[in-house]
């Protein structure tokens, strides 16, 4: 049964005042099936992002269609719920307000405020339930988020590097968070990450993504048992594997920005696969 | 504080040496001490500036209240119809650009020089500042909250009910601090020239040259300003502001 389907897809932004356009990406093809936990991987500005807002609905790509749960996505919709990649939490609500604030809509204020506090509690925010968010710390926050999308209940949920801004305990507990509650729903799970261990750690299948032009390079089966071990040899060599191919993305993006005189052997030396790439670029 | 006392006993001083020597005329030259008399006066024995302050505030308040309304709602629509901010837009800045005491000969015309003629003259005073920043806060709404939003189910009317206003209420905040501020000085403007309020009793002391009044009134107005802009309005920024993470 697939769930997602992206059939040729295109987005090109254009700028109308200066007349110029600028193609993220083309000819994106990929299967998703339903309860599959797949991981989107690639250098900054490959369009990752893009990609999941056209999956939610939130911009329409230029050419090509997507298909969620057998029909074409046009719009927003209560089958996808996304955690997004900055903050996206309402300021002048409370903590459980912001939970509750896409519950309200379909069910009575009590059983949203029952269903908010279990989620709260489930990301360890039980103690801040009334704070507001400008008091909580980034990680804190995008616990809120989170908590906020899966109360929602989306069949699919489109995570947005959601875990970037979070230390490593927290991150740590919030993939097992995570791991015991996609595999309790069977939600289909699209995970945009920047981080391989992480994507190696959580999905079925990592689809690696290369710029310049936007594209899919290769995919990935994660064929380890669950729960997995960084340490296992399996996983290392995966690692390894796709640690080499996104090596060459992100050298192409450095040779472009750097120029022609950029000795390829820096980017061996500067790039770890447990670190955020993006951020080297 | 020690300063405002210093140049208070300086004043007064100045005064009192005046009185003897007549550097000017003693009419002309109003003293502190007298002058908080005639607030005493004013206030608790002949009730002429409690009358003119209940006034002057029915007009401000009842003003004001039109200058949010309109303005919010104007402002709304600008923000929310490409259509209307090209064209309302346009007259809105060209509006905005007029002090509001200028259309007071208009208004003397058509209402003569009581409430009515003030009350719109406040109005307008703060109208427009109120309609710009209704707009400016609606447009810059982050468009994240917008994205997360649509992606719980709103649209609409409803997200502009429940994400946009909410979102823009530090710029509706700012928006009637300025529309208070614009509204009171125009309020003053017009009552010197029309009739009643504290404007109105203000030139009365001068036709009497009663100086001590007049400058119990300016203390009545600065008073006011004082507290309004500096100690509510300030109050309720900072609270807003901190708790939409702007401060
Ligand atoms: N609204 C827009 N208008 C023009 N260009 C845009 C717009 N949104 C994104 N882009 C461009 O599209 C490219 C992809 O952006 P996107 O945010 O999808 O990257 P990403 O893979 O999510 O990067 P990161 O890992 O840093 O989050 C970037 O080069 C960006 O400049
Ligand atoms: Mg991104």
């Amino acid at each position: 049964m697939t769930d997602v389907v992206i059939e040729q897809v295109e987005k090109t932004f254009f700028d109308k005042t200066k007349d110029t356009s600028f193609t993220v990406f083309q000819h994106i093809d990929a299967e998703i099936k339903s309860g599959e936990f797949v991981s989107l991987l690639g250098p900054s500005g490959c369009g990752k992002s893009t990609l999941l807002n056209i999956i939610a609905g939130l911009e329409s790509p230029t050419k090509g269609k997507i298909t969620a749960g057998g029909a074409e996505v046009t719009g927003p919709g209560p089958d996808r719920g996304v955690v997004f990649q900055e903050s996206a939490l309402m300021p002048w609500l409370s903590v459980l307000d912001n939970v509750m604030f896409g519950l309200r809509k379909r069910m009575k204020k009590e059983e949203a405020k029952e269903r908010a506090e279990y989620f709260l509690k489930l990301v360890h925010l039980s103690k801040f339930i009334h704070a507001y968010p400008h008091e909580l710390s980034g990680g804190m926050k995008q616990r809120v988020s989170i908590a906020r999308t899966l109360a929602f209940d989306p069949d699919i949920l489109l995570m947005d590097e959601p875990f970037g801004a979070l230390d490593e305990q927290t991150r740590s507990m919030l993939h097992k968070e995570v791991m015991y509650i996609w595999e309790k729903t069977k939600k289909t799970v699209i995970f945009v990450t920047h981080n391989i261990r992480e994507s190696i750690l959580l999905s079925d299948r990592i689809v690696l993504m290369g710029t310049r032009p936007g594209r899919i390079v290769e995919t990935f089966d994660v064929p380890l048992e669950r729960p997995r071990k960084t340490s296992s040899a399996a996983f290392g060599k995966l690692e390894e594997q796709i640690q080499q191919k996104l090596a060459v993305e992100i050298e192409k993006v450095m040779k472009e920005e750097l120029g022609d005189d950029y000795n390829s052997k820096k980017s061996a030396l500067l790039y770890h696969t447990d670190r955020d790439m993006g951020n080297h670029i | 504080m020690l300063f405002f006392i210093t140049l208070i006993v300086i004043w007064e001083i100045i005064y009192r040496l005046n009185l003897s020597f007549e550097f000017f005329s003693v009419t002309a030259f109003p003293s502190p001490l007298q002058s908080v008399r005639e607030l005493y006066l004013g206030f608790f024995e002949t009730g002429i500036l409690t009358e003119a302050l209940v006034t002057s505030f029915q007009r401000l308040i009842v003003g004001f209240v039109i200058a949010i309304i309109v303005g919010s709602l104007l402002g709304l629509v600008l923000a929310r119809s490409k259509f209307a901010d090209e064209t309302l837009g346009s007259l809105v800045i060209a509006l905005q650009s007029i002090p509001s005491i200028v259309w007071l000969p208009i208004m003397l015309m058509l209402f003569g020089g009581g409430n009515s003629s003030i009350i719109i003259i406040v109005a307008l005073g703060g109208t427009w500042v109120m309609t710009s920043n209704m707009r400016l806060g609606i447009k810059s709404v982050q468009p994240i909250l917008i994205r997360a939003a649509r992606t719980m189910g709103y649209k609409g009317a409803e997200l502009v009910w429940r994400v946009m206003i909410p979102a823009s209420v530090p710029s509706f905040l700012s928006g009637t601090r300025l529309a208070w501020a614009f509204g009171w000085r125009a309020l003053m403007a017009a009552e010197l020239i029309g009739s009643g309020g504290l404007g109105r009793t203000l030139m009365d002391a001068r036709d009497f040259y009663n100086m001590n009044l007049v400058i119990a009134i300016m203390i009545i107005i600065a008073v006011i300003g004082i507290i309004m802009e500096y100690v509510i309005f300030d109050r309720i920024e900072k609270k807003v502001f901190a708790r939409w993470g702007l401060a």
